[in-house]
Order: C-alpha cells, then structure tokens, then sequence
C-alpha cells in the first residue's frame, strides 16, 4: 500500500473516531451510545489493523485484534446485559444541554490541536496529523463523564477516553509494547466486571443509578 | 467572453424551470409507492401549476403590494440562482459573477419576503409559519456557510466553478473535511427546503406547518409562482449538492457532446438523489420543532468539524 494513501485512510478513520466522539456526546439513548461505543472501536481497531501494515510492527495486529473482540463486541455485550437487568434504557439526563456539550467538544478539539501542534512538526510517523484527534477523544470522554448524571454513562466516558488513549498511543509511537497493551486491555475488562458488580450495588443501595444521590452523607434527613 | 456561454447558460434557465416540477414528482412518486399508494405520476407537478395558473387571484382587502410582490420575486430569485449553480457547464457567463455566498443571499431574499408576506395578512398563522421559518433559518444560515466554506478551503475560491475545476484537476482522494461537510449539507438542505424532519411538505394541518403556513393565503397563479419556486428550490439544492460534492459529468467546456451527456449524468444522479431523499423520508418521523436547535446546531458542529479537520488532518 501507498504510504500516502495509507496516511489519508487512518486520517479517514481518525476523522470517524471524532464525529463517534461527538455523536456519542449528542446521544440520548443508553443503548445508542453503546452501539456508538462499539462504532469506536470498530474505527479505531480497522485504524490499528492499517497502522500496522503500513508501519510493519505486526504486534499491531494483535491489538487491533485485541480492540475488536473486547471494544466492539464483548464490552458492547457487557453493557446491554447491563441496562436490561438494571432497566436503565431510558433517556440520559444530562448536567449541561446537548448544544452546549458540542460547544465545548468543539473548543476542545481546537485546545487538543494546538496543544499537539509541536509534537506534530517534530514527529516523522504517518499518523502524526491524528495526535490532535487522538486527545480530542480523550478529552471528549472525560467531557461526557462530567456531563452525565448517569453512573452507566459515565461509564461509557471512562471507556471512550480509554478509547482515545489507545489512539493516542498508535498515532504517537506506533503503539505501546504488547505487554503493556495486553494488560491495559485485561484492566479493561476487569474494571468492566467490576463496574457491573458496582452498579448493582449501586442500583440496590439507591434505588436509582443517578450519582447526584451518592453526594448525601446521611441515610435520611 | 464568447456569445454561446450565454447559451448555454440560457439553456440552462430553461432546464431548471422546466425539469423542477418533474423531480419534485418523481420523489412524490417514489414516496407514494414506498408506501403502497398508486402515484399520480410524474408530471402530476405541471397539471397542478396548470390548474393554479388558470385559476383566479383572491387577495385580502387589506393585502399590500408585498404581499403581490413576493410571489414574482420569490420566483426570480430562484431563476437566479440557477444562474450561478453548474448543472450542465461550468462555463457560465453569470458565475464569474456571483459566488457561493451571493447564493445564500440569494435564498435569504426569498425568505425575507416569504416571511414579510406571511405576516403581511395579519393571520395567525401567517405570522406563525414566518416566526417559525426565521427560527430555522438563522440557524440553518450560518451552518450552510459553514459547510460551503469547508469546501471551498480545499479549493481555495467560493466560486462554484472554481471547485468545480479544482475537484476535476486535483486528484479525488479521501477527504474527511468534505465528508463532515457533505453530511451537514445533508442536514440543512433537509431543513431549508422543507422537507421531513424538519417540515412536512405535504401536511395539512395547519398546527405543524412551517412552510406551507406562510403561504396559507395565497391563490391563483401567485399559489403556482411559490409552488414552483419551491419546487425550484429543492432542485436547486440538489445540484449545489452535485457541483460541490459529485461534480463528475457535469462539462468543463461549452461543446455540445459533454453538454448532452452532463445533461444525461445530471439525470441519472437526480434520480438516484431522488430515492435517497424518499429513504430518508420514509424513514425518519417528523421532528419536534423544539428539537431543531439540536439538528441544526449538529449541522453547524458537523461543518465546524470538517473544517477543523482540513487543518488538522490534511
């Protein structure tokens, strides 16, 4: 393949992690954003597939192979589970209205720009130009974890940046060694299990899975 | 300057006005048997101006010379505009011109008056359909821009035969800018001209008109000029959509040969618009209306994004 046009397919597959991003950030419905999740990740594991044809690391495959399996069907799997026993599915109430969450999705797509402009001249990789759009969807994450009541949701945040993260390391370096990937790919999965365990206890505590319930100390009042 | 540029330009005009209702009656068509009705056929559009235009013009008593205006302007600006769009040539006398951003304007004139006429009459829901149709527009506006102005990064001029020429030489590749613009294109082309999730074009009942409420009081052959002008209108979106994102067939020079086979692609591409227009609009239920700030602001984020990623990514 054509290093060119290998550039300008990941930049391709950079720019659908975004609008992913986004569209997650404008997602109303649980098991829409879940779908949205795996959307992601099925992005970003074709983009690591591609990266590592091109860069000639074949530890890459693993770990797009690694993405595919765990962020697009067994999280996704996790998580319907999940909403159907805890009967969550219906509208996200959000902290701040959806125009407003674009509004700073988009300042922060222009913060992450100007932040990896350095590194981007410096850099010498083919996916350099997606370092931008790597912590763009990190922090997009982390927005969506401030802006959602709902701890499911919040959860789905957490993995997004995760997501972002994963990017961020085959954008920069052409991805972190195996063994690294392989164990940040197990805390996933744990940290999903354990989540579940959570939020069950959560759900049974609280009667509701809404975190503003958790910021009362006392039991009544 | 040579004197057939204006021929074709000319020939152009006539194509617009005479191809318009027909398209807007193969969508009509297509709906009618997506939903298992039997269509009124293709040229259901011209019987209906027919009609329109033979019958006679009742206005109000208190009715002002806006209101008789409008109707004339509403369909002159559409003609303009056909004027500066490439559907066949890019050699167009008028283009050199009038860019992109006189197109906008032009489009906002016709829906100055259009509201102006609306409240022209005093009824209620005159003044509803005109309060409704500035809410979307000044949304819808600046978002269009937007995406125009994506497109016109990559080739550097606002002038749609400018991009078009640069589309042509420059090889074609994968643009994500052009691809977030695209998509918003989609979403404000779907509101400005009234169609599903935004306006239902074909309603009745007064309480969800957009439109169809600012122009409640028009009759006779005022009722054809706007119908036409809207038909017009739609059209007119298509081929902007064609010349900025598809241009492929449409002729770079004014010979007779490419002029006949744009005219054959342009064909070919309105009907293959036209069924992705009906799958959208069988698929989708029409919106709340409050929900429009939320479809047209992720339009204006969707153009936003395409041209932060022009300097992103390419």
């Amino acid at each position: 393949m054509d290093i060119n046009i290998a550039s300008q397919i990941t930049s391709f597959l950079a720019a659908l992690v975004l609008l992913t991003a986004f569209a997650m950030l404008a997602q109303r419905r649980m098991y829409g954003l879940v779908n949205l999740f795996a959307w992601q990740g099925l992005f970003l594991s074709i983009n690591t597939a591609i990266v590592g044809f091109v860069a000639g690391k074949h530890h890459l495959y693993i770990s797009s192979v690694l993405t595919l399996s765990l962020k697009v069907i067994l999280l996704p799997y996790i998580l319907h589970v999940l909403i159907r026993r805890l009967k969550v599915h219906k509208e996200v109430e959000m902290v701040v209205n959806i125009p407003m969450t674009m509004l700073i999705g988009i300042a922060l797509v222009i913060f992450s720009y100007h932040l990896t402009a350095p590194v981007m001249e410096l850099s010498t990789l083919v996916t350099r130009s997606t370092l931008a759009v790597a912590l763009a969807t990190v922090m997009i994450g982390l927005l969506m974890m401030i802006t959602r009541r709902h701890a499911v949701t919040q959860i789905i945040g957490f993995l997004a940046m995760e997501n972002g993260l994963f990017f961020a390391a085959t954008s920069a370096t052409y991805g972190m060694p195996l063994v690294v990937e392989l164990g940040v790919a197990l805390d996933i999965l744990i940290a999903a299990f354990i989540f579940g365990i959570f939020f069950f206890h959560i759900n049974t505590t609280f009667d509701s899975l809404d975190v503003d319930q958790m910021a009362r100390l006392k039991e009544e009042d | 300057m040579k004197l057939y540029t204006f021929v074709t330009e000319f020939l152009q005009l006539i194509i617009l006005i005479g191809i318009a209702p027909a398209f807007t009656g193969w969508v009509r068509m297509l709906k009618c048997w997506s939903q298992g009705r039997t269509s009124a056929g293709l040229f259901q559009p011209y019987r209906d101006l027919d009609k329109l235009f033979s019958k006679d013009v009742l206005l109000a008593d208190n009715a002002t010379w806006i209101f008789r205006f409008t109707p004339y302007l509403v369909f002159g600006t559409a003609v303009l505009a056909g004027g500066i769009i490439p559907m066949l040539t890019v050699d167009l006398p008028i283009a050199y011109a009038a860019d992109v951003i006189v197109l906008v304007a032009l489009f906002a004139i016709a829906r100055f008056f259009t509201a102006l006429a609306g409240m022209d009459m005093g009824t209620a829901f005159g003044g509803m359909g005109s309060s409704r149709e500035m809410t979307i527009a000044s949304l819808a506006e600046p978002a269009m821009l937007m995406a125009i102005f994506t497109v016109s990064l990559a080739s550097k001029s606002t002038s749609l035969s400018q991009m078009v020429h640069v589309i042509y030489s420059g090889q074609y590749v994968f643009r994500p800018s052009i691809a977030f613009a695209l998509i918003a294109f989609i979403l404000i082309a779907l509101a400005e001209t009234g169609r599903i999730p935004v306006d239902n074009p074909a309603t009745h009942l007064e309480l969800t008109m957009i439109h169809e409420a600012m122009i409640l009081e028009y009759s006779g052959r005022h009722l054809a000029l706007i119908e036409w002008a809207g038909m017009m209108k739609l059209f007119l979106f298509v081929m902007l959509g064609i010349a900025v994102f598809a241009p492929w067939g449409i002729a770079s020079s004014g010979d007779f040969i490419p002029i006949l086979s744009a005219f054959f692609f342009m064909l070919l591409k309105l009907g293959i618009i036209g069924i992705g227009l009906v799958l959208i609009e069988t698929g989708l239920a029409k919106m709340r209306i409050f929900r429009m700030t939320e479809f047209l602001g992720s339009a204006f984020l969707l153009a936003t994004l395409g041209m932060l990623s022009f300097f992103i990514l390419e």
